[in-house]
């Protein structure tokens, strides 16, 4: 079983394929996307992706606008951030519409690895927390 | 206002040209009133000082005139009396004769130098006196035949049959149905110094003279200024003055000369001749204002003596009459004047330092000028710099990506499945987006190398393409569609490359911020008159409110937040595009877009020397 499903969001298309590439390397399981509305296309396809990570700067529908559109469909999907030193502010800007951290580009890949395994057991332990309260309900209620 | 940041160099004769004016106006206001003032005073204190001194000469000689009448008349009254109080019977005796003389000598000190009687033939009868006159006939004297046909007379000087200077009084009386005369000779030393001590200043002096022009006292000291002839004219010019009352300004006839004259005749009380019946006349003086034989102007002052027989004449230099009012006159035009410089070299001192001082703030204005435009480029360049790092971000990423990538192949070795291939294609991966990023560097180093502003010909369509070019990541990233529409027939024009950027630059980068988060379109047209050439930027962005619309070219008006933007952009490419001698227009509807035109003309003035800081 792979790490985590990752969907990974960014209009260079040489950066998405080589990342994928690495990120299979390191036990991943990563979907790509060229751009804000194709990432949500392919989260309402794959109900499997854990992690999003996200490019702030992106012609058309931009990283922020993304972000707000995923927690709005899939809350709780988590996302990371990948920011230039422009768009650092972006990046905050992201965290307080409930990104899960954010990162620098060029990052170091283990890095990233990290980040992304802890975003994907997050929202693991999130989705057990609610199998559990949603457990605890019927067989409250069988009583 | 946006001209703040208008470049203008002013040379050395542009500050010369300020001074000469500011010194001249401070010149003219300061020196008119003085001029004004110290010329009007002067005027009427000439006018005043001259009436003075003529009343005063007036007065002077008058009462000269009235105390040598009253001398004359006194000397006749004693002689009068001396008549009326004895009887011919004793004045005939002689030793009663020189008795009386005695007394009279006494009396008058030595006036009357000697008494007689004389019968009507013309004998003395009797003589009392120092000379050796008894019995002397005098029917042949002119004198005698004046004295006859009155009852009192005055003689003029003359020398007789003495041999010296002097003069008859006489008085005419009836005794035993025959006509006497009592005469006496007055002393003509004594009769002289009444009249010699009246002398003023340097070259006063004063003289009767009769109608014959003969002297009756002594001849002036110094020089006669005028010739006996014109001496001689006085008295009818006297007369004339009398008779003439409609003014005290007389053209004197030209008898007097080719000179200028005038005369004032003044009129005083009337006062009764007590020497003859004729009818009672006016004491007046009357002025002439003469140039002398040595073409000094003289002024004359004279006055009737002796039933107009004789004329007390004044005679003094006219400078030296007007010693003091010309002294003064002086002065005051020597203060005038020494104002005038005082002031003048004022007005040009304070000028200089005023003019120096603007030069100075004019091009300390002029380096913060530049330091501003220099400020403005940085910022915009800053602005520009921080979109390239980021569009060379993307390159170096995958770079970084694909180097991370060959690492991660490395470690399971090359001859491993199709590694090799794979290296080959991350390798040649990493060489494009090396170009990519020598791309966008180059672009950067174009714009940011020409910082000089040295005036060439150049294309400004190639220009809107290089900034579009240059900015094509940005608007990539704004969602903003541009459209440039460019007239292939467009001349060159002269200007300078890094101006013209700027200009370019900012405008693009205002509709990008403006539209950053809308997205939208901006339409680059570049067209052209007979005479101009336009660059025309519109936007679809939010507009402009009209309130900010007259503010916007003013140095840092900006409506971004603090710390992004400087508010230098669009003052500075005001100040360009005036310089290059044209204009900027905007126009722009809030919600509907902005559209910025600039227009240069395709005739530039002469480029304008700027230093480079």
């Amino acid at each position: 079983m792979a790490i985590a499903n990752i969907l990974l969001v960014d209009d260079e298309v040489p950066f998405v394929d080589t990342m994928i590439k690495r990120l299979t390397k390191r036990n991943m399981d990563v979907l790509p996307a060229y751009g804000g509305e194709d990432a949500l296309k392919k989260l309402a396809e794959n109900k499997r992706v854990e992690v999003v990570i996200l490019d702030v700067k992106m012609p058309g529908m931009d990283g922020l606008e993304t972000l707000k559109e995923i927690k709005k469909e899939f809350p709780l999907v988590e996302v990371i951030m990948l920011t230039g030193h422009a768009t650092v502010e972006s990046a905050i800007d992201g965290m307080k519409l409930g990104a899960f951290d954010y990162l620098m580009k060029p990052s170091d890949i283990d890095l990233l690895v990290e980040k992304v395994t802890e975003a994907a057991a997050k929202k693991r332990r999130h989705e057990e927390k609610i199998i559990e309260a949603q457990m605890r309900k019927i067989t409250t209620r069988g009583r | 206002m946006a001209e703040i940041l208008n470049k203008r160099n002013h040379g050395p004769a542009y500050y010369a040209d300020f001074r000469l004016k500011i010194a001249l106006r401070i010149v003219i206001v300061s020196l008119a009133p003085l001029v004004l003032v110290t010329g009007i005073i002067l005027y009427q204190f000439h006018v005043y000082a001259n009436q003075m001194v003529h009343a005063h000469l007036d007065q002077l000689v008058l009462k000269h005139r009235q105390k040598i009448d009253d001398f004359l008349k006194q000397k006749l009254s004693d002689i009068s009396y001396l008549s009326k109080s004895y009887q011919f019977s004793q004045l005939k005796e002689k030793p009663f004769l020189q008795q009386r003389l005695r007394a009279l000598q006494v009396d008058y000190s030595y006036v009357f130098v000697d008494l007689g009687v004389i019968d009507d033939n013309g004998r003395q009868v009797s003589y009392a006196g120092p000379f050796d006159l008894d019995q002397a006939d005098y029917s042949d004297s002119e004198w005698f035949h004046k004295a006859r046909a009155r009852d009192t007379y005055i003689s003029d000087v003359f020398l007789g049959m003495r041999g010296q200077p002097h003069f008859i009084v006489a008085v005419k009386r009836e005794w035993q149905g025959r006509m006497w005369l009592v005469r006496a000779t007055i002393d003509f030393m004594a009769f002289n110094t009444l009249v010699e001590d009246f002398t003023m200043g340097k070259t006063g002096t004063a003289f009767i003279l009769n109608r014959q022009g003969e002297f009756q006292t002594r001849a002036p000291k110094g020089t006669l200024k005028l010739t006996l002839q014109q001496y001689k004219n006085l008295f009818k010019m006297g007369e004339d003055a009398r008779g003439n009352k409609t003014g005290d300004h007389i053209i004197a006839p030209s008898v007097l000369g080719q000179n200028d004259l005038f005369q004032i005749a003044r009129e005083y009380e009337p006062k009764i001749d007590r020497y003859t019946a004729s009818p009672p006349h006016k004491y007046t003086t009357f002025t002439v204002e003469k140039k002398g034989e040595d073409s000094t102007r003289c002024l004359v002052v004279a006055a009737f003596l002796k039933n107009d027989d004789w004329l007390l004449i004044f005679q003094q230099e006219k400078k030296d009459a007007f010693a003091k009012l010309n002294e003064t006159q002086l002065i005051a035009v020597f203060i005038t004047f020494a104002g005038a410089l005082l002031i003048i070299f004022m007005a040009f001192f304070i000028s200089g330092q005023l003019v120096k001082r603007i030069a100075r703030l004019d091009s300390e204005k002029e380096v913060m000028n530049q330091q501003i435009v220099e400020t403005g480029k940085l910022a915009s360049i800053g602005e520009l710099a921080a979109g390239i790092a980021h569009e060379i971000n993307n390159p170096v990423a995958i770079m970084v990506e694909e180097a991370g990538w060959i690492q991660d192949l490395l470690s399971e070795g090359i001859d491993k499945g199709d590694n090799f291939e794979e290296f080959k294609r991350a390798l040649n991966q990493i060489q494009t987006q090396g170009h990519r990023c020598k791309g966008i560097t180059h672009k950067l180093l174009s714009f940011a190398r020409k910082t000089d502003s040295r005036v060439e010909t150049l294309q400004i369509n190639e220009f809107v393409t290089e900034v579009v070019d240059l900015l094509s990541q940005k608007f990539k990233y704004a969602n903003i569609n541009v459209d440039v529409q460019l007239n292939s027939k467009l001349p060159t024009i002269q200007a300078s490359a890094t101006e013209i950027q700027q200009v370019l630059m900012n405008i693009l980068q205002n509709a990008v911020y403006a539209m950053e988060k809308t997205g939208g379109k901006i339409i680059i047209m570049t067209g052209m008159d007979d005479q101009h050439l336009s660059v025309s930027i519109k936007d679809t962005g939010p507009g402009i409110p009209s309130d900010n619309l007259a503010r916007i070219f003013d140095p840092f008006f900006t409506t971004r937040p603090v710390g992004k933007g400087t508010g230098l952009g669009l003052s500075i490419c005001y100040g360009i595009i005036n310089k290059m001698g044209g204009r900027i227009d905007v126009e722009s509807k809030v919600d509907e877009g902005t559209m910025f035109t600039i227009v240069l003309p395709l005739k530039n003035p002469a480029p304008i020397f700027k230093e480079n800081i």
